[in-house]
């Protein structure tokens, strides 16, 4: 595998099962007593966030500590970045201290890309901008799989804010690569541009998508966050009224078939895309989300840090 | 889960090649021997623990068990160990994918723990699991059991049960098949490392 994870495009299918398999191994570490596993001892991790995080930042953090690798967390607020050094130069000195991998989250789309070219460690993409998220693609994966069992020809409905949505374009990408169907669903004004180059179906009515009379029967249906800090306004004409057209209310929730859960990657507007009622019913794999988190993380830098570099490796075998 | 985790089965049962140094019928008797050792060693066996390593000890620790539960009338508890994580070679090769580790419902603190692998060779990778148990817990004693040993020890290890012991040059290369794995039972001599 590569010494980067940057987009869900970059994996292929034997790819993103052999991680979703390592995290399901990496999960049953939670119920041990002795949370820590040899793989990444000696190995430094830095965790460089440009942007506010609760779980992805905690989540990787706990992921390469359980891993036993020392784990670093810098943020922009409180750092050089904050007196205005260049993205460029901010890298150059992190990686510069020696560190094995970069765990990058910004607001600019393709920061995390540009990284690579600047310094020499594995770089993993936790979000850029609206562009991509691609280990919140795979927690979703590893939670729906959970939940439903394989997703080869699974129909999964992605709802809400798609335009500025990085989760969405890595969920499509590697629900494809998966084998799976996903509809989108959003207001005409926060469907994003070039959205059928995507693959996917789309429409602005979600009560009719939720009964199956789109795209047939759901299997799921992720709610995503509206992003108020990503948006300077006009999107929709109110809060009351998104949340009449494109909420999941209670009377959405009964539309779903029997087995179909709720995915929301956080964190939640409570009664705007999604309600109480929702959130907090048995359908809800919010929680497993979290949970899945750690586990895919501490897979994905497994697979990305622990091995040999592919140059290193051809050299011991030569 | 779909059965992304368990690798294909390999052709080394339809075509071993080599030197065959155990027929099928010879690893029946051999696992009926070290079942039998087991028992007399543990004195019936009362709080044994067997833990295969994935792949190959994992379906040998499955017979071990079923025979040493039919000789001694007794239940034998039964897990695996995956030592992945715990290789002293992680960083000098390529990302190996995870075995599974499955800890027995009484767990093992306590309890006297068979390690159960195909091959025993360098010894590292009993070192790794001795590691590995370590994070799940304090057995009253560990063992060691083993279809084959084949020299070439790097590490202060022995196994206690040995189902054969096999001399072999370094070059050459120790090749187990099972009947759950590969299709049949077998072991065989190949003249150089694959």
């Amino acid at each position: 595998m590569s010494r980067h994870l940057l987009s869900a495009a970059d994996l292929t299918a034997d790819q993103a099962w052999e991680i979703l398999d390592s995290a399901e191994q990496m999960d049953a570490i939670q119920n041990r007593e002795v949370k820590k596993l040899p793989a990444l001892r000696g190995r430094t991790v830095v965790n460089l966030f440009f942007e506010d995080s609760t779980r992805t930042r905690s989540s990787f953090e706990i992921a390469g500590k359980w891993l036993s690798a020392d784990v670093i967390n810098v943020s922009a607020k409180g750092s050089s970045v904050s007196k205005g050094e260049s993205l460029r130069d901010t890298a150059l000195t992190v990686a510069a201290l020696g560190v094995d991998a970069l765990v990058v989250r910004h607001n600019a789309s393709g920061a995390v890309q540009r990284i690579t070219e600047w310094v020499g460690c594995s770089v993993i993409n936790a979000g850029d901008g609206t562009h991509e998220h691609p280990t919140q693609a795979l927690l979703d994966a590893f939670a729906l799989r959970r939940r439903l069992g394989d997703l080869a020809g699974r129909h999964i409905v992605i709802v809400g804010d798609l335009t500025h949505s990085r989760v969405a374009r890595s969920n499509v990408l590697l629900l494809h690569t998966l084998g799976a169907q996903v509809t989108l669903v959003a207001p005409p004004t926060l469907m994003p541009a070039g959205v059928a180059g995507w693959g996917c179906t789309t429409s602005w009515d979600l009560d009719a998508t939720l009964a199956g009379k789109v795209a047939g029967d759901v299997d799921a249906v992720m709610m995503l966050r509206v992003q108020r800090e990503r948006m300077s306004g006009g999107y929709f004409p109110s809060e009351r009224e998104y949340a009449i057209g494109y909420g999941l209310g209670s009377a959405r929730l009964d539309l779903l078939p029997e087995h179909a859960p709720v995915l929301h990657p956080g964190p939640m507007n409570r009664g705007l895309e999604i309600s109480s009622v929702a959130a907090d019913s048995p359908r809800s794999l919010v929680l497993d989300q979290v949970r899945a988190g750690v586990a895919v993380r501490m897979a994905v830098l497994y697979h990305v840090v622990a091995g040999a570099d592919p140059a290193t490796e051809l050299e011991v075998r030569a | 889960m779909p059965g992304h985790a368990t690798p294909a089965p390999d052709s080394r049962a339809a075509d071993p090649g080599g030197k065959t140094v155990l027929q099928p019928d010879d690893v029946g008797r051999v696992l009926d021997r070290i079942a039998h050792q087991i028992l007399e060693k543990t004195h019936g066996g009362a709080d044994l623990v067997l833990l295969g390593i994935p792949s190959r000890g994992e379906p040998l620790a499955r017979r071990l068990a079923s025979r040493i539960e039919a000789f001694g009338g007794v239940p034998v508890a039964l897990g695996t160990l995956d030592i992945t994580l715990y290789r002293d070679d992680l960083r000098s090769k390529a990302v190996r994918p995870l075995g599974r580790t499955v800890e027995p419902a009484g767990g093992i603190d306590g309890k006297l723990v068979v390690l159960v692998d195909d091959v025993l060779f360098s010894g590292r990778t009993v070192r790794a699991a001795l590691d590995a148990l370590t994070d799940l817990g304090r057995p009253r004693a560990v063992q060691l059991a083993v279809l084959i040993d084949r020299g070439h020890r790097q590490l202060p290890i022995r196994a206690d049960y040995v189902g054969k012991n096999l001399p072999t040059s370094a070059t050459e290369q120790v090749r187990v098949s099972l009947t759950e794995t590969d299709g049949a039972d077998r072991v065989t001599i190949l003249e150089e490392a694959g």
